[in-house]
């Protein structure tokens, strides 16, 4: 046996995997786009598509159903299922432990102050987002800022914690906005939106935040193989020659652009970047080459699949944050018990 | 390759651990450096790789100063295999080794297949090529102490520094991953390494820096710097030198209580 079977033999089946997810996902969308309360048929669904494609519309309800509502909503799932996996794969990584998650800087917490303040002030919906972008960077800064100014101690910790209080000071100025909030109008518009949900998704919000969710990814797969390195931690990361410091600071605000994007759209969706990551190493490993791809592609149809199960299930819609954190918990707790495959 | 202090002084902002240190470590030579507990080695490890700054005087790598190169011109220049540990994540051996060749590339680019030849060479020169595909997690001490010094290897650079390589592993580990060091020094690769064991030194070691006291105390061949005089000062033990009928030399403690 030569040296490169060996090296093969680890890589093959991973992105065979990956190729897997990748139809497997596909596949999700396309049931996903055929069913709700007003079904579709696959040959009408291709041709309002194709129509669609051609400009040539001609506004039939199933038009209006799939173009307007359902197809947006899918991306949506898709694309804050992938975000949010993604960035909770590097944040896992870059802080070498297994049970970060966008939440853990704050990120998910300020977004949400950030989206409430604007529903609050009964502010129009862009601005809402452009609220929760702010509130979600603010917070990591600030955050980060902590972590600097307490130095001398295990940096990771201090930023963890940090991460924390900032969260909790967000959660209790969030109650405050609640309480002040018009019962009536404002109070379940916020509950509503706190809790997760693309139930509201149009076609606008889809197109307002591809490009930063975008913006986000590419430096994460361009430096994929030193997030790699950087997980060693930083002093080691250093004597193999990479600049830590600098590169820690792009990957985090590459990760959390892309988490504050999803949350502006989509409210607050707990355990899909904590969970995803998890399953998506135990099936391809740590090496970011595979593993973000991997974790993207099994947030996106995870959550298209909680999504679609919320909207066809009943006719009073659960939010999805409440799903997720069904599914997520238990799922969690799982792997905690079954032992420590994945990280150490 | 010569790696240089110039009356280094090192430690921390609110504390200067040693000062005053000269030191050279040239390439096909072992450097062993022995002290105390406490005595600044890792300190000084530290500087010398550039992740901490001097407190004092300069040190200079083929007479271009350290403070003046990029991390990436570090690496190239000096490899560091750190004492084995537990990676957060189950790479593969592999993947670990190929974590060498990143100085070696663009910030945006992925090994490519140059990379991955280097990195099987440097496992099969130690004998590990059949490793590669296990996960470093799940290998033994010894192992992935032989894995880091791979990922040293793949780095390419003309000088390693170790730190305590045989620290946590069993004797047989422990005198496989000396022997590897040898060698290494045999084929022109300059190595700097701290050790515990006075036997290891003499073992391995061209020259010993001692460092105890805030300074370097001795410097010189293994027999000059490793006296039983000295070894009492330092560790307040009886000790002593032994050359047995092969050639070799062994430091034998007493063991009777005072």
């Amino acid at each position: 046996m030569s040296v490169r079977d060996v090296s093969c033999a680890s890589h093959l089946p991973a992105w065979g995997i990956v190729g897997t997810l990748t139809v497997a996902t596909v596949l999700l969308a396309v049931s996903a786009s055929l069913v709700g309360a007003y079904p579709v048929s696959l040959a009408e669904a291709a041709r309002i598509v194709f129509r669609w494609l051609s400009g040539t519309s001609n506004g039939s309800t199933a038009e209006t159903v799939l173009l307007e509502v359902r197809l947006p909503r899918i991306a949506a799932a898709l694309l804050a299922g992938a975000a949010l996996a993604g960035s909770g794969a590097v944040y896992q990584g870059l802080f070498r432990n297994p049970l970060v998650s966008p939440d853990i800087l704050g990120v998910s917490t300020g977004a949400g102050l950030g989206a409430v303040l604007g529903i609050f002030l009964s502010l129009p919906i862009i601005l809402i987002q452009g609220f929760a972008f702010i509130g979600g960077l603010a917070t990591v800064a600030m955050v980060y800022a902590i972590a600097a100014a307490v130095r001398g101690r295990e940096p990771i910790l201090v930023l963890v914690l940090a991460g924390v209080v900032i969260s909790a000071l967000a959660g209790s100025m969030i109650s405050l906005l609640k309480v002040l909030a018009d019962p009536y109008d404002q109070l379940p518009a916020i509950t509503f939106w706190l809790l997760g949900s693309l139930s509201s998704i149009r076609p606008a919000d889809v197109w307002s935040v591809l490009p930063a969710i975008l913006l986000g990814l590419v430096p994460l797969v361009l430096l994929r193989w030193r997030i790699n390195v950087l997980s060693l931690g930083d002093d080691e990361a250093k004597t193999l020659g990479i600049e830590a410091g600098k590169l820690r600071i792009i990957v985090i605000a590459a990760a959390t652009l892309m988490t504050a994007s999803v949350v502006a759209i989509s409210g607050v969706i707990g355990w899909v970047g904590l969970v995803m990551p998890h399953i998506a190493r135990m099936l391809v490993g740590p090496n970011f080459d595979r593993l973000l791809p991997a974790s993207m592609l099994l947030g996106a149809a995870y959550l298209l699949g909680v999504d679609t199960l919320v909207r066809t299930m009943s006719q009073v819609e659960t939010p999805l944050g409440i799903l997720t954190a069904f599914v997520g918990a238990p799922f969690f707790l799982w792997l905690l018990a079954r032992g420590r495959h994945g990280w150490e | 390759m010569r790696l240089e202090t110039q009356d280094l002084a090192i430690g921390y902002p609110e504390r200067r651990v040693a000062e005053g240190i000269n030191l050279t470590a040239n390439a096909g030579e072992v450097l062993c450096l022995l002290g105390p507990n406490g005595s600044g080695k890792t300190t000084l490890f530290r500087t010398l790789l550039g992740l901490l700054k001097p407190l004092g005087g300069g040190i200079t790598c083929d007479g271009a100063a350290l403070a003046a190169l990029s991390r990436q011109d570090i690496a190239r220049r000096i490899a560091y295999v750190p004492q084995a540990h537990n990676a957060s994540f189950p790479f593969t051996v592999k993947d670990i080794v190929l974590m060498g060749r990143t100085a070696h590339r663009g910030a945006f680019s992925a090994p490519s297949a140059r990379d991955h030849e280097s990195a099987m060479e440097a496992l099969a020169s130690l004998g590990m090529a059949t490793l590669a595909g296990r996960e470093y997690t799940r290998i033994s001490g010894g192992q992935r102490q032989m894995v880091l010094i791979a990922r040293a290897l793949a780095q390419a650079a003309p000088l390693i520094v170790m730190d305590e390589p045989t620290a946590s592993l069993d004797f047989g580990n422990q005198v496989k991953v000396l022997s590897r060091v040898r060698a290494l020094a045999e084929k022109g690769l300059g190595v700097v390494l701290s050790t515990h064991d006075p036997d290891h030194a003499f073992a391995v070691g061209d020259r010993v820096v001692f460092l105890d006291q805030g300074g370097i105390v001795a410097e010189g061949a293994p027999q000059e710097v490793l006296t039983p005089e000295r070894l009492m000062e330092a560790y307040g033990i009886n000790v002593e030198i032994v050359r047995l009928p092969g050639g070799q030399i062994v430091c034998a403690p007493s063991y009777k209580a005072e």
